[in-house]
């Protein structure tokens, strides 16, 4: 426990009464009241995330656009000054280490927010193959993160930063003290991350509640990200496991010369995957589908298991993704998942689970 | 924290309303309340014999699987329906509408032996 690392809004979190767990290495949140409630709040009005355990990199100089463009698998030459883009870095083999959102904040400045988990093995990573002259900087302890989601977003953002302009989605500006203001999220709602000094953390915390957001934890962070099939890095991306298998081509630039991983993603998209992340959805009421799972063809066959899987407290039915032999993925394919020895029936859908 | 003393307690946070032959089983106010949004209740099969201790239902939160543990030995004689349709039941009422199943005991003295009130007061806090 002693290893735990500790965001400087701990303290706030133990206020509301919130439990802790370890997530990542890090101390945090997974529920102050209840995984439902807090969930229910970021879809009907706005909730805040601590996610000051995130990772932060900054990239600069005239070399950086052209050495990213062959760590990541979208094209970063894209972007201009102001905007964003979700990106994936793959080892040689074309598996997942991370994804990651990765901002333009100027012509030759970059920043990336990354994994918690990965943090280590990305700058890592990152630095063994660093083959230009250009600044990279792990300034992940410097920095403090929220996020805010809902639909009340905006105007919360508007109530405590007067004066600010939020960025267009995917956007990324800088406030005039310094704090970072994102336009993404991992919920489906509109939103903004913020990123600010440690310093201000505890500060810019309080201003956000008390301009109406409600404290949410990793329990409906996970329950949110899963009700749009976004992937959970260590869940349903892995360093076994394709962007193309994953369902994530579009953010893989296959002809943009080149990146680490391409080839067997070039192989995968012209042979079509052998295996997909598959939505799956259950067909009745039963016990919350959980990761690790096994599931099943109709006639009985474990033929995968899930890689994440929850009660969606929207739609109060089991939802889970599984990477499946493609003959299994189709649409509507009628399966079922193994719940402590008992077959669930499920059918497969498409993604996102939940649509406004 | 809601712990009636008309009950029995066991450490895993059942509680037992021992009525002639008849063991009542739920979970306590606590276990509710550390579990939270209770989402889906498991029951066993009315006729099953069980031993105490052997895990004989599963409560699950948004977040976790639970199993509920038999506090003494004996036959599964009901189940309570309403918490397979509304498993919130456990949570709003976890001592009325939230039993979760009964037991025909095979030896009623064996209840004196789980804790009272008192002694899982202590035991919780």
């Amino acid at each position: 426990m002693s290893d735990l690392k500790h965001t400087p809004l701990e303290g706030a979190h133990q206020a509301l009464g919130a439990r802790l767990v370890a997530f990542a290495g890090w101390n945090m949140p997974v529920q102050y009241t209840s995984i439902i409630d807090e969930h229910t709040a970021v879809r009907s009005k706005c909730g805040i995330f601590d996610i000051s355990h995130m990772g932060q990199f900054l990239v600069s100089g005239p070399t950086a656009e052209a050495w990213l463009n062959r760590m990541f698998t979208n094209n970063i030459a894209k972007l201009t000054p102001g905007q964003g883009q979700y990106s994936l870095m793959l080892n040689e083999s074309g598996g997942v280490i991370d994804d990651l959102i990765a901002y333009r904040t100027s012509e030759n400045d970059y920043f990336l927010v990354v994994n918690a988990s990965m943090i280590d093995e990305d700058f890592f990573w990152m630095a063994s193959h660093q083959d230009v002259e250009c600044s990279l900087r792990n300034e992940s302890d410097l920095w403090a993160g929220m996020a805010i989601q809902g639909p009340l977003a905006a105007e919360i953002f508007t109530k405590v930063c007067p004066g600010e302009t939020l960025p267009p989605r995917n956007g990324i500006v800088t406030t005039a003290d310094g704090s970072i203001v994102c336009r993404t999220g991992y919920t489906g709602e509109d939103g903004f991350e913020f990123f600010c000094a440690n310093e201000a953390a505890v500060s810019y915390w309080g201003k956000f509640l008390a301009a109406g957001a409600a404290p949410c934890g990793l329990g409906a962070r996970d329950t949110l990200r899963l009700e749009m099939g976004y992937p959970l890095n260590g869940n349903d991306l892995s360093p076994e496991r394709s962007p193309i298998e994953a369902g994530l081509g579009f953010f893989c630039d296959l002809e943009k010369g080149g990146f680490i991983g391409c080839e067997t993603l070039v192989r995968q998209k012209a042979d079509g995957p052998s295996v997909k992340l598959t939505a799956l959805q259950y067909s009745d009421k039963g016990p919350p589908p959980r990761a690790h799972y096994p599931v099943a063809a109709v006639t009985g066959k474990v033929i995968g298991e899930l890689a994440s899987g929850a009660l969606s407290p929207s739609l109060m039915t089991g939802i889970g993704m599984a990477y499946l032999p493609a003959e299994f993925s189709k649409l509507g394919t009628s399966l079922q998942i193994d719940v402590r020895g008992r077959l669930f029936p499920a059918t497969v859908v498409k993604k996102p689970f939940y649509k406004k | 924290m809601n712990t009636p003393t008309d009950l029995r307690y066991c450490p895993s946070h059942e509680w037992v309303r021992l009525e002639g032959d008849t063991a009542t089983v739920g979970i306590s106010d606590h276990a509710q309340e550390e579990l939270t949004d209770v989402v889906f209740v498991e029951l066993p099969a009315v006729g099953r014999t069980v031993d105490a201790g052997d895990p004989t239902a599963v409560v699950e939160s948004v977040k976790a699987a639970s199993d509920i543990y038999a506090p003494i030995g004996g036959d599964v004689v009901e189940v309570n329906p309403d918490v397979e349709a509304d498993p919130s039941l456990v949570n709003t009422d976890p001592y009325g509408k939230g039993w979760i199943f009964k037991l025909r005991v095979k030896n009623a003295a064996d209840v004196s032996g789980l804790m009272d009130a008192a002694a899982y007061q202590a035991h919780i806090s």
